[in-house]
């Protein structure tokens, strides 16, 4: 399981009711189901990974976060998850005030672009940050709207957002916010 | 149909109010079995039938000999695996293969009912068809599952009968027959009752048959069921059994040929009437309706754990229409899970051969029921 689940599925309270938005093939959703609540459900968008968390027999709806979040009601989960997508979406800000509605607390995770050896990368060779969390060239790029850790905490303050808690590792930033 | 006598039936006694307000008693319910109720009796699965299936969804159909009609996933090691599960399958009510329907005789005038059967709904199939749990004696389903009306009936089930089933998998269906979807059974409707044969319903007395007008509805109805690519991919502008065109209207193209074959196969297992009275319950079919538009409160009372699916190339009960039913459910927190199965076939998919499809349903009855037992331990 990838470092940041093991993170992820700690800061999640016992018992408590999950939206993991995103869930890819349903690793973190697995093992916060065996571990922590098995009140977890998954939003995600492609077949093929909804297929492998039904195998897993985890509860899954095929859908578009940017478009799917809206059937949920306002607080109905006590934390929603978004793992290292978000500078992938369209409109980024949409979908943190999606979180933040659906769930009363949501657990966000950004790819640092602010990270040590993404600013060498770009300050020394002149071109778009190549690493091992950012493995794709600009032009095949899935993400959208890179920010960095500061970025962040900078739009959480500006929108009143609060930030409960910050897990910071030089390539990923953890947050727990709220509003 | 010689052999429709030797049918399994349960007579239900209980008088049965319609929606329509006449109230029926004493009918008969044709089913089938198959697998093995277990002790514990938790592992049935009651499964329903689309607008021209019957009771034999899986092995050999004993009145025409071929294959049942959701034979792909029912059966011993298969998705709905017969080995493990203990599956239901009735005749609706309506239909002509051993239930109470219009080819039945009408005791106030010693002939068949015809058109003075009573026009019946989604939700008097279900509540009929709830009596086979008392039969078997079973206080919870493990599931119900049903494609295109059979999911209609699967969605009814649940809000009529919120706790008497773990697990809900409605199929390529809707909760609300379009217009678009009426527009079609009309025509088959308008097809059956142009044939004069028809003879106002009242055909059996006359020992007539009106096969053209219910081969037509059948013809129109099949493209439904099929995608515009799948047409084209099995038969493109094939010609049948010619080189050329013959400048008439005899059958030139393939597909033309295909479809009078279906018609023609169609009418010797099925009857015009029962066509009639079925595509009549979908068009009356408007679950949100009966709980004053608001669909989410159909679901209110249950904790079934619902598996909506969906197929990319079916048009007759687009994705759209089975996302509904999952944003009601969500709305009000219920435990949902949806997947658009990728699918050149159609609408009729649901009764093909597409393996995401078998697998995904294989998977989520084997991890739903093994969960259950775990709770109970």
């Amino acid at each position: 399981m990838k470092k940041e689940f093991n993170i992820i599925a700690n800061l999640v309270e016992k018992n408590s009711k999950v939206l993991d938005v995103g869930c890819g093939d349903g690793e973190l959703m697995k093992y916060i189901n065996e571990n922590i609540t098995t009140d977890i459900r998954g939003l995600e968008i492609s077949k093929n990974n909804v297929q492998k968390c039904v195998a897993k027999g985890l509860t899954v709806i095929e859908g578009d976060a940017e478009k799917d979040l809206k059937q949920f009601p306002e607080s109905s989960f006590d934390y929603v998850i978004l793992s290292q997508t978000l500078q992938a979406f369209l409109d980024p800000e949409n979908v943190i005030n999606e979180l933040l509605r659906v769930g009363k607390k949501a657990i966000v995770t950004i790819p640092n672009f602010g990270y040590w050896k993404v600013r060498i990368h770009l300050l020394f060779r002149g071109t778009m940050p190549i690493t091992k969390d950012l493995p794709n060239e600009w032009y095949n790029t899935p993400n959208l709207h890179m920010c960095t850790i500061k970025d962040f905490v900078n739009y959480c303050n500006k929108k009143n957002i609060k930030i409960n808690s910050k897990n910071l590792f030089s390539q990923l930033g953890i947050f727990v916010i709220e509003k | 149909m010689n052999n429709i006598d030797k049918v399994k039936k349960l007579i239900i006694d209980k008088p049965l109010k319609l929606d329509c307000g006449q109230t029926i008693s004493n009918f008969p319910l044709a089913y089938e079995t198959y697998g093995k109720l277990n002790d514990k009796k938790d592992n049935a699965i009651l499964a329903f039938h689309a607008l021209t299936g019957d009771q034999f969804a899986s092995g050999v159909n004993p009145i025409t000999n071929k294959e049942g009609w959701w034979n792909y996933l029912i059966g011993p090691g298969k998705a709905v695996d017969t080995e493990k599960y203990f599956v239901i399958c009735a005749n609706v009510i309506g239909g002509c293969m051993g239930s109470y329907g219009p080819s039945n005789i009408n005791p106030k005038t010693n002939k068949n009912f015809g058109t003075e059967f009573p026009v019946i709904t989604i939700n008097d199939m279900v509540n009929a068809q709830y009596h086979l749990l008392e039969f078997f004696k079973i206080k919870k389903l493990f599931s119900v599952l049903g494609g295109s009306m059979g999911g209609m009936q699967v969605l009814q089930f649940v809000s009529n009968f919120p706790d008497k089933s773990e697990t809900a998998i409605p199929i390529a269906c809707t909760y609300s027959h379009s217009a678009q979807n009426i527009a079609l059974n009309e025509l088959g409707r308008q097809s059956i009752m142009a044939d004069h044969n028809w003879a106002n319903g009242f055909y059996e007395d006359k020992n007539k048959s009106p096969d053209k007008g219910l081969a037509v509805a059948r013809m129109a109805a099949h493209i439904t069921y099929l995608s515009k690519k799948g047409l084209q991919e099995k038969f493109g502008r094939k010609l049948q059994e010619r080189d050329d065109l013959k400048f008439g209207f005899d059958a030139d193209f393939q597909i033309e040929s295909y479809l009078r074959y279906q018609g023609s196969v169609f009418v010797d297992r099925f009857d015009a009437n029962s066509y009639l009275y079925i595509t009549r319950a979908m068009d009356y079919f408007d679950l949100s309706k009966q709980f004053d538009g608001n669909l989410s409160k159909a679901f209110e009372k249950t904790k079934t754990k619902f598996f909506i699916i969906s197929f990319t190339s079916d048009w007759l009960y687009p994705t759209s229409e089975n996302r509904e039913i999952v944003i009601a459910l969500n709305s009000i927190g219920k435990d949902v899970g949806f997947v658009e199965i990728t699918s050149d076939k159609g609408h009729d998919s649901f009764l093909l051969d597409v393996p995401d499809f078998l697998n995904t349903i294989k998977n989520f009855l084997n991890t739903s029921y093994s969960k259950l037992n775990e709770k109970r331990i």
